[in-house]
């Protein structure tokens, strides 16, 4: 099967400032891909690129096996800012009309695609008067338009609430299941875990990881912790049993590799009584993505 | 094709709901009934029917207000969208961006048009009111009006290549208004001085007719000054228009829309959203 979105060793220069550094990926049809990093790390950089909004330096970019911004990719690919922004002054079904007559459709088609992102009461409102969580479903609305065969998404779910970003995931599942390929970029791993296939970390405009959320779990092969809780007077006992334990007021706390892990339980299980409680802490999802993203000694 | 007519509806809807439909037409109908009803007291025995002097003084005052209207409908177009954040958007839509400029061109020159006809459809009126045999002066009212909607063109697509020079309205609107006051007031003044202090030499024999065809406003003037039977009821340039063949003053009113579109679009290709 052809990539929809095929980007090799591509790089972009602002001011000698390398906003993307040899930067590759493949987007194959059907798959939800997640970019993440932190601002100024080049995801927007790298979605105008795409989008053909912006030339690049070296490399080389293929969008459905076209230029991007030619004709041929711009009819194939879907796009939504990240703080979707529309004339005030017209309202939701005339804004989305006037999308569809772009894409060659019947303007006709406009409360329809409303009513999917949950809009239909306010069609025929001014989108001066909308919250920009209905600014955003209006973005959304319009990147349905025609079938795209690529959907490049600017942080989505920013300014959704959570009923609302659950349904956004639930569109994004369905257009991936009809083979729509889908880039879509986010500053919070704990918003694209499960929904996504692939996760995509840059940092300084270089790729630093890629895989799924659990390839980066293993990789990552950061420690677990485990938090101690000692039975009245057994604190100090406890911890010449465990060197490396911190006390943290009457409790304490002790890191561990993840191999290890069986191991330290086993010795804490041999303290019997004197432990009252234990939590295992693995390494969330925010550990994980500082670890990549700020590997460059930040 | 399509696309062009979808982004004019969409664009002549905001300019509706901006009230630019009705500030236009307002603007033409009060300064046209205005200047006809002051221009109706002492013309009488001119030996010239009443409409072809509403027509003179129409075209004085169209050389004004038309490039003032299509300037403050235009110079919105470009940075307007930079500002909102709506152009990036826009631009990853199918269509080249001389589309999107030609949609736009469509609504306001529809705009001005409506403005225009029915400011001097209200003088005329008010011609034949007064003088039956005014019907004598249509040919050269229908010749102010395309060449009024010519001029209206110009300055539109001047009014885009501002836009998209400056990026930001704020930025857009010093332009379009020093671009106005510039081509319509100040050339003229400049012009007038270099005449005087030239004392009939070199510059005004050779290249002050030039210098009127190279500005659309003047070159609007002249044409419809020296078209018109009614010239001497004109001020100005009124002497200049009968040295300047027809058909030079013709093809400068002609020419500039497509100079300022081209420019409009060229500018419009190096944004960079």
């Amino acid at each position: 099967m052809t990539s929809t979105l095929k980007i090799s060793e591509l790089t972009k220069t602002f001011c000698g400032v390398k906003a993307l550094d040899a930067v590759s990926l493949t987007v194959e049809p059907g798959s939800r891909v997640a970019l993440l990093g932190h601002n100024g790390a080049g995801k927007s950089t790298m979605m105008k690129i795409i989008l053909g909004l912006i030339p690049f330096d070296a490399g080389s970019v293929g969008v459905c096996g076209a230029l991007p911004g030619s004709g041929a990719a711009r009819g194939a690919v879907a796009y939504l800012p990240e703080n979707a922004a529309f004339h005030p002054a017209l309202t939701g079904e005339e804004q989305i009309g006037h999308f569809l007559s772009l894409r060659g459709e019947s303007p006709k088609g406009a409360r329809a695609l409303l009513e999917r992102v949950g809009l239909h009461d306010a069609a025929t409102r001014r989108i001066g008067t909308y919250s920009k969580g209905m600014r955003q479903r209006v973005g959304l609305a319009q990147a349905l338009i025609g079938r795209p065969k690529l959907l490049v998404l600017d942080e989505p779910t920013s300014g959704l609430d959570p009923v609302s970003r659950r349904d956004f995931y639930a569109l994004l599942d369905g257009l991936a299941a009809e083979g729509a390929a889908v880039l879509l970029s986010s500053h919070a791993l704990t918003e694209v875990e499960a929904r996504t296939d692939r996760i995509l970390i840059l940092s300084k405009g270089r790729m630093v990881a890629t895989g799924t959320l659990a390839d980066l779990r293993r990789s990552a092969a950061l420690p677990v912790t485990m938090n101690v809780s000692a039975r009245n007077g057994y604190a100090s006992q406890i911890a010449e049993a465990l060197p490396g334990a911190i006390r943290v007021g009457a409790d304490l706390r002790i890191a561990c590799a993840q191999e290890d892990k069986l191991r330290l339980l086993a010795s804490i299980a041999g303290l019997g009584d004197k432990v009252a409680d234990i939590d295992v802490v693995p390494p969330s999802l925010e550990d994980i993505y500082s670890h990549f993203s700020r590997r460059d000694g930040q | 094709m399509n696309r062009i007519l979808a982004t004019a509806l969409t664009e002549f809807r905001i300019a509706l709901r901006n009230r630019w439909v009705a500030i236009a037409i307002a603007l033409m109908a009060v300064f046209a009934l205005v200047l006809s009803a002051a221009g109706s007291a002492p013309t009488g025995d001119l030996g010239v029917d009443r409409l072809s002097v509403t027509v003179a003084s129409l075209t004085s005052l169209a050389v004004y207000l038309v490039p003032l209207v299509a300037l403050l409908m235009s110079f919105d177009a470009v940075a307007g969208e930079v500002e909102r954040g709506t152009l990036p958007l826009l631009l990853t839509y199918p269509g080249t961006r001389a589309e999107i400029l030609l949609g736009k061109l469509i609504a306001h020159l529809g705009v001005l048009t409506l403005a225009v006809v029915i400011g001097y459809g209200l003088a005329a009126v008010a011609a034949f009111w007064e003088d039956p045999e005014a019907a004598a002066g249509l040919p050269a009212l229908l010749r102010l009006t395309w060449t009024s909607v010519l001029l209206g063109a110009t300055f539109l697509g001047a009014g885009y290549a501002l836009s998209s020079l400056s990026r930001r309205p704020s930025g857009a609107a010093g332009l379009a208004i020093g671009l106005w006051l510039g081509a319509v007031v100040l050339y003229d003044l400049g012009l007038l001085a270099a005449v005087v202090a030239d004392d009939g030499g070199w510059f005004t024999t050779d290249l002050f007719p030039f210098a009127l065809l190279a500005n659309p406003a003047d070159a609007f003037r002249l044409f419809n000054l020296a078209a018109s039977e009614a010239s001497a009821a004109a001020a100005g340039v009124a002497g200049a228009a009968t040295s300047i063949p027809l058909w030079q003053s013709a093809l400068s009113v002609l020419l500039w829309p497509l100079a300022a579109l081209a420019a409009a679009t060229l500018a419009f290709r190096k944004v960079t959203p």
